[in-house]
């Protein structure tokens, strides 16, 4: 059906929800490349007074990609809990968002609504709230989740410390993961993108980071960002595999150009709990997504980019996941063109991630193509602590010399931690001041000494 | 947190400024020659002490005037001569439209294909140097193509397209006009904060619009402290021949090729 609004003169009409959504979507480079962007700001506001019309059941009986096409929209479909849905079934999108702003929204009241929110009526909602309403409505959810680590607890900001090489060379590997480990970082995962796709890559790095792990007897998971059926390879090979990865996206053809599907994430997730690795919880996946990634598939089936980025999360929570992020500004200026788009982007995907009940994270993050620096991350970052996010990705200086990319660096988290009174998570935090690499107030001791004792502890033969 | 100073200012460091280079630089200088990674960097309190501070400004600064340098594509066909030139544009009118719109930046503008249709031929390939991303074509590209073709003394190479605001797929477009049963096209990476002029070679087999990054086989990072413009054309020039024994180029020339340095074109995350 299509729909309609009315600004000053003139009369606006949307075909139907998709291109409803579209057109009401904050200006991005990605919906523009797509070609279903507003065409005026004004028509841009018209398509958001419509949108605030709409009642929240219009998107259990309309979907955006067909139930018949597409697993994912079957996925959303199957998984939709009618109860928890109840609360808000009588709301449109409009009053949804006025709700979700006032004080009944508490974090248990949320909690219990995740199950009964579909992506699509999530990503509608957030196109109606500013960046400051993104940043309050995601602080009062909480996503705990576990493994040797707990994550999401409020009054905590955890970090994956992203020491990568490139050429995985497993010696520069470990001196990036000591730098970090000497600034607090490393509670959420560490985490290495392989240079390499090869099962052989994966588990050397594996068996490495598992031993450094060891060793220094480190309350923390490590991953190999490689693809799923490299990771299920290495579980066979007898890897010691703490989290299976997968970039994920909100279409099935977009995952399909990841190579993978709803099916091969359950065999991930089965042969990664089979380990029975966790200590403090069995949360074994770890996924990123970003916008634009199914337009960049072309399987976006005219829907804009920052909806389809949600599906992804309903992808992601079906997995029951450790840790989710967002690769915000990775993607690239034809998604998101500069630091506004990408801030914007940023608290968009990590809020609606939170009501989905996903344990959302950001990579704050930007390549050098687009109109953005590292005063754009600072700021960023410093939203994302207040909106109370998971973890932060965080490189040696900020610099990825694998990938080519901008990220956080481990200083950065270390002053947001300080600035906004977060800490690691629990059980890392103990491990840091048994170390006496963190004092009591949070501050850091010098970091010679500890960087001396672990090496004492035979960093040298890891490789 | 404790106020603390830079030594050359004539203010007392705190403990915490800088400790690696003042207590334990030895230590620290091992593990920062395992890798290029920004390690061992010290702090003033949380923060990056100025000199690093400074260090990825300027870094960044050549990245990101990499990125807007305008090619000169004229001193490029100086340096190609006696090989014939012919250049083009993409339909990406400027470098604001180029980088908001890989589509344009893939297909030749209609005024420039006529010029194309003239060099039609039977050719074994054609080489097509796009600025991308980067000017790294400047430095690298007449070298690498002038070596290749010493690799590949009888075969038969069309002109060599210079081509404007291009991206890899434009050379699709290119390879089907003028008759080339492969193209290679050299192109202008997108800067790290490392390497601002790291050029990329991508070779695909029977080029038409449409092929997707999966029929390509990549040769990454040739640059000074990267991969050499003879190591360079050493594997082009293979790639190239296999290509023409095997007929096909990506995944699965990739899968034959015992050769680490060539990937077949997947998702870098």
């Amino acid at each position: 059906m299509s729909y309609r609004s009315r600004l000053g003169h003139r009369s606006y009409r949307f075909d139907d929800l998709a291109s409803l959504l579209a057109y009401a979507s904050p200006k991005r480079s990605g919906d523009e490349l797509a070609g279903i962007a507003a065409e005026s700001d004004e028509q841009r506001v018209a398509a958001r007074y419509a949108l605030a019309d709409v009642p929240l059941q219009r998107f259990l009986d309309e979907p955006l990609i067909p139930y018949a096409d597409d697993e994912v929209t079957r996925l959303i479909f199957d998984r939709h809990d009618a109860a928890a849905f109840a609360p808000v079934a009588g709301m449109s999108v409009g009053e949804f968002r006025d709700w979700l702003l006032s004080y009944a929204a508490t974090p248990d009241a949320l909690a219990a609504l995740a199950p009964g929110l579909t992506p699509e009526m999530v990503a509608a909602v957030s196109k109606l709230m500013r960046n400051q309403d993104l940043v309050s409505v995601a602080a009062r959810c909480r996503v705990v989740t576990g493994f040797r680590s707990t994550l999401g607890l409020p009054g905590r900001l955890g970090s994956r410390l992203q020491p990568n090489h490139p050429t995985d060379d497993l010696q520069g590997v470990a001196a990036s993961t000591l730098d970090g480990l000497l600034f607090g970082i490393g509670d959420a995962v560490i985490g290495v993108n392989p240079a390499g796709d090869s099962v052989r890559d994966c588990v050397r790095l594996l068996q490495m980071l598992d031993t450094l792990r060891q060793r220094l007897d480190i309350p923390t998971q490590s991953c190999v960002l490689a693809h799923v059926t490299t990771s299920i390879q290495a579980i066979e090979r007898g890897a010691p595999l703490d989290l299976v990865f997968q970039s994920i996206a909100g279409t099935e053809g977009a995952n399909r150009s990841f190579g993978v599907n709803l099916a091969l994430l359950r065999e991930g997730m089965d042969a990664a709990r089979g380990l029975q690795r966790g200590t403090v919880g069995n949360n074994v996946m770890y996924f990123e997504t970003g916008q634009g990634s199914a337009l960049s598939a072309d399987a976006h089936h005219g829907v804009d980019q920052q909806t389809l980025e949600v599906r992804a999360y309903a992808v992601a929570r079906e997995f029951e996941p450790l840790i989710v992020n967002t690769v915000v500004g990775f993607i690239g200026p034809e998604y998101l063109y500069d630091a506004k788009q990408i801030i914007r982007a940023g608290l968009e995907d990590h809020c609606c991630g939170k009501l989905l009940g996903v344990p959302m994270g950001v990579d704050v993050c930007y390549t050098n193509h687009a109109e953005a620096d590292q005063d754009d991350m600072d700021t960023l970052a410093l939203l994302l602590g207040n909106a109370g996010v998971n973890f932060l990705i965080a490189v040696p200086g900020a610099d990825d010399v694998m990938l080519g990319y901008q990220s956080l660096s481990y200083h950065d988290v270390l002053a947001l931690r300080h600035l906004l009174q977060r800490k690691p998570a629990p059980e890392f935090e103990a491990w840091l001041q048994r170390m006496a690499m963190m004092n009591a107030d949070g501050t850091l001791p010098p970091q010679a000494p500890a960087l001396q004792r672990m090496l004492a502890l035979g960093m040298d033969d890891l490789t | 947190m404790k106020p603390t100073g830079r030594s050359h200012s004539g203010i007392v460091a705190g403990t915490d400024a800088d400790p690696y280079h003042s207590e334990a630089s030895d230590l620290y200088a091992r593990l920062r020659s395992t890798t290029p990674a920004r390690i061992g960097l010290g702090r003033a309190g949380d923060a990056l002490p100025t000199k690093s501070l400074l260090a990825f400004q300027a870094a960044h600064s050549r990245a990101r005037d990499a990125v807007h340098a305008v090619v000169d594509f004229d001193r490029l066909a100086t340096a190609l001569a006696p090989h014939r030139c012919v250049s083009l544009r993409s339909r990406a009118a400027d470098r604001a439209i180029f980088l908001r719109r890989p589509d344009l930046g893939r297909r030749v503008a209609p005024d420039d294909l006529a010029q194309l249709q003239h060099e039609l031929g039977d050719w074994d390939a054609v080489f097509v140097v796009a600025d991308g991303l980067s000017a790294a074509v400047e430095q690298h590209a007449a070298a690498v193509i002038e070596q290749t073709l010493q690799r590949l003394p009888d075969w038969k190479i069309a002109p060599v397209v210079l081509a404007k605001q291009a991206r890899v797929a434009l050379g699709d477009e290119v390879g089907a006009v003028i008759g080339a049963r492969m193209v290679a096209v050299l192109i202008g990476e997108r800067p790290g904060l490392s390497v601002a002029d790291s050029l990329g070679v991508y070779l695909t087999w029977a080029p038409r619009i449409g092929c997707t990054d999966a029929a390509r086989n990549c040769i990454s990072n040739i640059h000074t402290d990267g991969l050499s413009h003879a190591a360079a054309a050493d594997t082009l020039a293979w790639l190239m021949r296999t290509a023409r024994s095997r007929e096909l180029t990506g995944v699965a020339l990739k899968l034959e090729a015992a050769h680490d340095r060539i990937d077949p074109l997947t998702s870098t995350r």
